[in-house]
């Protein structure tokens, strides 16, 4: 196990991911995609600060627990924004959402 | 094969796992492919659960522990493991040979449903949970396999999803018993918190052992009682039972597997399982919590089975039987009779999942009538199934001799005679075991005896792949009893660790004398009241208000509505309130200070700059209308955007190096 297999892993990781939240037309995918992106960012810090010459005992750690329950938190969010956008607009497609239109 | 199996024991729950994530794999038009899978890793877990249980009968308090690390945060290391014991070999017995019998009772079942095969993944995915809960060595490990267990059964519960009494019973099952679990989980962190560490057994330093005790001191009964919430949660005591009942919308071999036979089930194993922290500085074998779980038992059991003499459907009389049934182990757990509560336990795996699945057999037959009252005279029309209900009743009314439980309901009579804190459990366990037999009587008398009524016109025996799970599990019920009789109490002493002798003169002891007398009341009682029953309920017709107290299960529901419920809807809405009127306004107001600063700045900008800006924003517009072009509404656009701008800020940076 070397750093930079974890870096490519990560690096794939992040760019399934971009992948899925760029391509997916239903607005759950888009959440998994950024959530997988957000694995990928957690999977660096934990991978940079592994592979550090003086790793601090629990640092790294503690930051990856602080994203993962800001994740957790980001996708009850997100969650929750699209079952109200579901009952508002009666879809979850997001071709059809372009309320952010300029 | 032996030693392999012990040290590899994480494997009985990964097998019935891999086999649901299999079945989730084929998709759904898989029917019969699905099917198999969850048989054979079922048949694969049993296999791997009797080759567990050879090596446990050797040697006495035979124990195999793995421990490893699972993750290193700073100065801790957080350990989990599995264990094998005689606990837990038992158990994995039971519950793999009972599940087999479902899962092959299901085939014919279920043969009908469109989600035949998202209904195996979920069976087996609750084997493999339960089976975890058996064999974790670590509190946290159990409570994750717990919880598991926990979404399996909301899965199975809402299975029906399409039917909206289902999705509701699933919610209020898995609502319910997360109170219980916010208790237990608050034990786990205390206990870590008291004695550093979570393995059940490590060498002399898990908490189960003298060192681990010995750190708890006082805390002990907090814990214990915490711990005991969740047992209250998953097990169906009062006041947390009322999840249970409803959950029998889900179908039927669910309510055998799950809601009878082993989920249940394992509130009393996680007492079992602790015990030793129940018992920290115990006098005469009482401890505060000890007498706390006696008496959650006895209120539980009672209740329960007030609560099953006055119900209709052929289900939730077995569902409220099953409380009462789990009370008195909790009752048993509590005096001191660890063994005779986890031989109950098994005992009532066995004849309980025998009666669930008759209770299908006869709902199948009767093309999905449930209401006792409509059923009749089907002792003719389906031979076997009745046959081998006749068994279950039986068994769980508590005769004596021949079948399991009525020896295991002896052995807990027996412990609580000698209980030295109070006399009060034993008296009220036997009027217990009375009204088991009556309600018991009341519902053969119902359903197999008298004329033919409506529900039952039609019923026809059900198809061999359904009786023979039946058979099977009857003969179970009834070969069990072999080793349960105080002559040679053999499984008694394979949990206890002392050898046991042949003796048959203990064959014949005074209890079974006593036993054998409160069945033969209650089911003679029965016999008087309800022989002439013909549709309509004798209690009723007698007692019409404590009949309708007892048929509304005592109005708990009722009462939690009007309290628990009311008062959660009351503090919503009075968020509500505070969000609309109080926030709402103040940040209104905040917004009129700003508001007031708009318009001086207005009138200043309007007469002073607004002229020199004018001309720029012509050429601002222009270039506006340019890019709002590009704003297309699309999220996903956006998002593009961002990640070519990072792309190229990268690519920036590796220019410039």
């Amino acid at each position: 196990m070397t750093l930079s297999i974890l870096l490519v892993v990560s690096a794939a990781l992040f760019c399934i991911g971009l992948l899925a939240a760029l391509s997916r037309r239903h607005a759950i995918f888009i959440l998994i995609g950024i959530e997988m992106m957000l694995a990928a960012a957690n999977l660096n810090f934990i991978a940079f600060w592994r592979f550090a010459p003086q790793p601090q005992p629990p640092t790294g750690v503690m930051v990856a627990i602080f994203a993962i329950a800001i994740a957790a938190a980001e996708a009850a969010v997100g969650l929750a924004m699209v079952i109200a956008v579901y009952r508002h607009f009666r879809t979850t497609n997001v071709d059809q959402l372009d309320q952010l239109k300029g | 094969m032996n030693s392999w199996i012990t040290s590899n024991v994480w494997l009985i729950p990964a097998t019935p796992v891999l086999a649901s994530l299999l079945i989730l794999g084929f998709g759904k038009s898989a029917r019969f492919t699905s099917s198999a899978v969850a048989v054979l890793g079922q048949i694969a877990a049993l296999a791997m659960s009797i080759f567990a249980f050879v090596p446990t009968l050797h040697s006495h308090s035979f124990r195999a522990i793995q421990n490893l690390n699972w993750f290193t945060f700073g100065g801790q290391t957080l350990r989990i493991g599995f264990v094998l014991d005689p606990l837990a070999a038992a158990m994995l017995m039971m519950i793999a040979l009972v599940g087999l019998c479902i899962f092959v009772f299901s085939i014919g079942y279920m043969s009908e449903d469109k989600n035949f095969s998202r209904f195996f993944a979920y069976l087996s995915f609750f084997s493999g949970a339960m089976l975890g809960v058996v064999v974790a060595n670590s509190l946290l490990l159990l409570f994750v396999f717990w919880e598991l267990v926990g979404l399996a059964s909301y899965l199975l519960i809402g299975f029906w999803i399409e039917r909206p009494s289902a999705a509701a019973a699933a919610k209020k099952a898995f609502i319910t018993t997360r109170i219980g679990d916010m208790g237990f989980f608050l034990g786990i962190l205390w206990l870590y918190h008291a004695s550093g560490t979570l393995l059940f057994y490590d060498g002399g330093r898990g908490c189960l052992e003298n060192v681990g005790l010995l750190a708890l001191g006082a805390s002990a009964t907090f814990i214990a009682l915490l711990i005991f919430c969740g047992a209250v949660g998953k097990s169906g005591q009062f006041p947390l039972h009322v999840w249970l009942p409803d959950a029998m919308e889900g179908p039927t071999p669910v309510s055998a597997l799950i809601h009878a036979a082993t989920m249940v089930a394992a509130g009393v194993f996680l007492v079992a399982r602790v015990y030793p922290i129940f018992a920290v500085g115990a006098i005469n074998g009482v401890t505060t919590s000890l007498t706390v779980v006696v008496w959650i038992g006895v209120v539980t059991g009672l209740m329960a089975a007030l609560i099953a003499v006055a119900q209709s459907d052929i289900k939730r009389i077995l569902a409220y039987s099953t409380v009462s049934q789990l009370g008195l182990m909790m009752v048993s757990l509590g005096v001191g009779g660890v063994a005779a509560g986890i031989m109950h336990l098994l005992a009532h795996g066995f004849f309980k999942a025998l009666l669930f699945l008759g209770a299908g057999s006869v709902i199948h037959g009767c093309h999905h009538e449930q209401d006792i009252r409509k059923m009749g005279g089907l002792r003719r029309l389906m031979p076997v199934t009745f046959g081998t209900y006749a068994v279950g009743m039986m068994a769980l009314s508590g005769v004596p001799f021949f079948f399991s439980g009525g020896w295991t309901k002896e052995e807990i009579l027996h412990a609580t005679a000698n209980w030295s804190h109070s006399h009060a459990p034993h008296y009220l366990m036997m009027i217990g075991v009375i009204l088991t037999a009556l309600y018991m009587t009341r519902q053969i008398i119902f359903v197999f005896f008298g004329g033919k009524r409506s529900g039952s016109e039609q019923a026809h025996e059900s198809p061999s792949v359904m009786t023979i799970p039946l058979i099977v599990l009857a003969v179970c019920a009834i070969l069990f009893s072999v080793v349960l009789t105080p002559a040679w109490p053999w499984l008694e002493s394979y949990l206890t660790g002392h050898p046991a002798r042949f003796d048959p003169h203990l064959l014949l002891q005074p209890m079974i004398i006593v036993s054998l007398a409160l069945v033969g009341a209650g089911v003679s009682l029965g016999i008087w009241m309800y022989r002439r029953a013909d549709g309509r309920d004798p209690l009723q017709q007698a007692q019409p208000a404590l009949f309708r107290f007892l048929e509304n299960k005592m109005w708990i529901d009722e009462i939690y509505d009007r309290t628990v419920i009311a008062l959660s809807a009351i503090l919503a809405r009075l968020s509500d309130w505070m969000d609309r009127h109080v926030w709402d306004g103040l940040v209104q107001d905040i917004g009129r200070i700003g508001q007031f600063f708009g318009r001086v700045t207005t009138s200043t900008d309007e007469r002073v700059i607004n002229a020199g800006v004018d001309e720029g924003t012509v050429g601002a517009h222009g270039f506006g209308r340019l890019m709002s072009r590009r704003h297309s509404g699309q999220i996903q656009t956006y998002l593009g955007a961002i990640a070519l701008g990072m792309l190229a800020l990268v690519l920036l940076y590796a220019w410039l190096g």
